[in-house]
């Protein structure tokens, strides 16, 4: 457990030297605040108008949770599927690229303890990029009224959490099958791309078996109840595996490495 | 210490290392000798667990490297032939690093620091980006990251190679202060070298031992290749043709024309404290006899041309 520790602190670490780090921070912060913005604009702007034609049953209906807060983390999923891979890129090409493979291999650490100290650094990167998105929560309930619902915010926030790791995990994966991060990169964004629209058939397949199982398959699909605020133990055992199966290959690829 | 039993490994067809054994001995430092391509990186790769062989074993300070290979990986410090550094890093904060991951405890951890940095001479980087450190300082860090916990076994993949003639010294002598609290396997197709440093030499060629003993040994024994170097100056001008007929025994007799002087070696098999006796007597003065020792060039040049 320890050396799970060690690594992912090394990890954490080498994120904040190198100019990785900000550059993704910034680029996230900036765009999920872009969304921000026009999502609360043009919720102020359709309140406006409904106040102007008198329409109460309208202003009644609409709230902060459908209208801002769930497109805002779907908004949130697409930006995570392009950065993600940025992020967990360098993780094992870089051992390789740099020779530092021959030192972490012949360490007494586990593969296991090194795949998870890899994760969990990359893991820990992302919930701060995540948290930078909780200063617009706070705004939104410190300055609307009605307040918008709170279960949907934590249930929205744990699906994003559930999904990137996911990412992360698939990331970590590439990473370890090349030295070079670009390839890493790219193949983990069209792996998860994959992942993320492999549904986009379903409502035109005929066999209704293999419709359901293309919606199973979705990364998307299985963030939906987390968007309306319903924590399902279904999409949660989804996503576990989803990470398991992605740490698990990579354990693989990583032995393949030790005893090829 | 180190018990190498009948290793083979094989990439598909290829037969990188073909059945070799060998030992060394607590605190001695092994010269592991070999053209590039003879297998001595895959053999390092296999002791040090990063691979594993196609067959045989090996047996690390009492652990076998199959069996029991986290305990080989505590006990083995490794530097390989590009040294793993993480270029981000500080140095501190990589052998910081190295040493948690071998699992130093935190109180011992800056103790070897501290000595690790003054035995290789990094006080004056130690603060630096491993990525702003020269080609040497560059390879003080890997040898400081393979003794930082303090193994009882070193093994070093080429370790002066690409320094310059100052820094190869410096690295020798650093190597060589390692022996006795330490073994050292030292891996090089650089001769003097092995000459310089090390204790035992084992000679590796396409994959199997063609030599294995202690330097002085090697260079001695030389399987009959001692000879004499003799330089004699007659009283009057010969030529090698004369030389040769008059001495029998004699042999490569090159005269110096502007001199007269006569250079000739002589086997080792003949009755040397006769040879001297000779010469005196037929009235040639003998300027110079001395024993040539076989060089280790001779015999690897010997061994690995064929």
């Amino acid at each position: 457990m320890r050396k799970i520790f060690i690594v992912a602190g090394k990890e954490l670490k080498s994120y904040f030297i190198s100019p990785v780090a900000y550059v993704v921070l910034g680029a996230f912060t900036l765009i999920m605040g872009w969304f921000y913005f026009n999502l609360v604009a043009r919720f102020i702007q359709l309140s406006k108008i409904y106040e102007l034609f008198r329409r109460p049953d309208i202003l009644m209906r609409m709230n902060l949770n459908d209208m801002v807060i769930q497109p805002l983390f779907y908004n949130m999923t697409v930006i995570l599927i392009i950065l993600t891979p940025i992020v967990t890129m360098r993780l094992l090409a870089e051992e390789k690229n740099s020779y530092t493979d021959e030192l972490i291999l012949t360490s007494p650490i586990s593969t296991w303890q090194i795949v998870l100290g890899k994760f969990l650094g990359a893991f820990i990167f992302f919930l701060i990029m995540v948290a930078i998105t909780a200063i617009f929560m706070i705004e939104l309930f410190a300055y609307s009224n009605p307040r918008p619902e709170f279960g949907p915010v934590v249930s929205g926030y744990l699906g994003i959490i559930l999904m990137g790791a996911s990412f992360l995990a698939v990331g970590i994966f590439t990473s370890s099958l090349t030295k070079n991060q670009i390839v890493a990169a790219v193949s983990s964004f069209l792996i998860l791309l994959m992942f993320y629209v492999i549904n986009i058939i379903s409502p035109s397949v005929n066999s209704k078996t293999l419709s359901e199982i293309l919606d199973y398959l979705s990364l998307i699909k299985q963030f939906e109840d987390f968007g309306k605020g319903l924590i399902d133990l279904r999409n949660v055992v989804y996503y576990l595996s989803f990470i398991t199966i992605g740490l698990f290959f990579t354990k693989l690829s990583l032995d393949s490495l030790r005893w090829r | 210490m180190i018990e190498v039993k009948e290793l083979t490994k094989k990439y598909g067809d290829f037969v990188a290392v073909d059945n070799i054994s060998f030992n060394v001995e607590k605190g001695h430092i092994l010269g592991f000798l070999g053209p590039n391509g003879a297998g001595k990186t895959t053999t390092m790769r296999i002791l040090t667990t990063y691979m594993p062989p196609t067959s045989g074993t090996a047996i690390i300070d009492g652990h076998d490297i199959l069996e029991a290979p986290d305990e080989v990986r505590k006990r083995v410090g490794y530097l390989p032939e590009n040294p793993p550094l993480y270029n981000d890093l500080t140095v501190e904060e990589y052998l910081r690093y190295v040493g948690k991951l071998k699992g130093l405890p935190k109180g011992k951890l800056n103790e070897r620091l501290e000595y690790v940095i003054e035995t290789v001479g990094l006080k004056e980087k130690y603060r630096s980006v491993i990525a702003t450190l020269s080609k040497g300082y560059r390879q003080r860090v890997g040898i400081a990251q393979a003794i930082i916990h303090d193994p009882s076994v070193v093994i070093l993949d080429e370790p002066t190679i690409g320094l310059d003639p100052n820094q190869v010294i410096e690295v020798r002598r650093l190597i060589r202060g390692l022996a006795g609290s330490h073994t050292v396997i030292l891996s090089t197709h650089i001769l003097s070298e092995v000459t310089n440093t090390c204790d035992d030499v084992v000679i590796i060629h396409r994959g199997k031992i063609v030599a294995a003993d202690s330097i002085e040994a090697l260079t001695t024994k030389g399987e009959g290749v001692i000879r004499y170097r003799v330089r004699v100056k007659f009283p009057e001008k010969v030529d090698s043709g004369q030389v040769e007929s008059e001495f029998d025994f004699v042999k490569d007799v090159d005269v110096n024309p502007h001199t007269g002087e006569v250079m000739l070696t002589v086997d080792r098999d003949e009755n040397i404290d006769r040879v001297a006796e000779y010469f005196v007597n037929s009235g040639a003065g003998l300027l110079e006899f001395a024993p040539m020792a076989t060089t280790l060039e001779e015999i690897f040049t010997r061994l690995t041309i064929q």
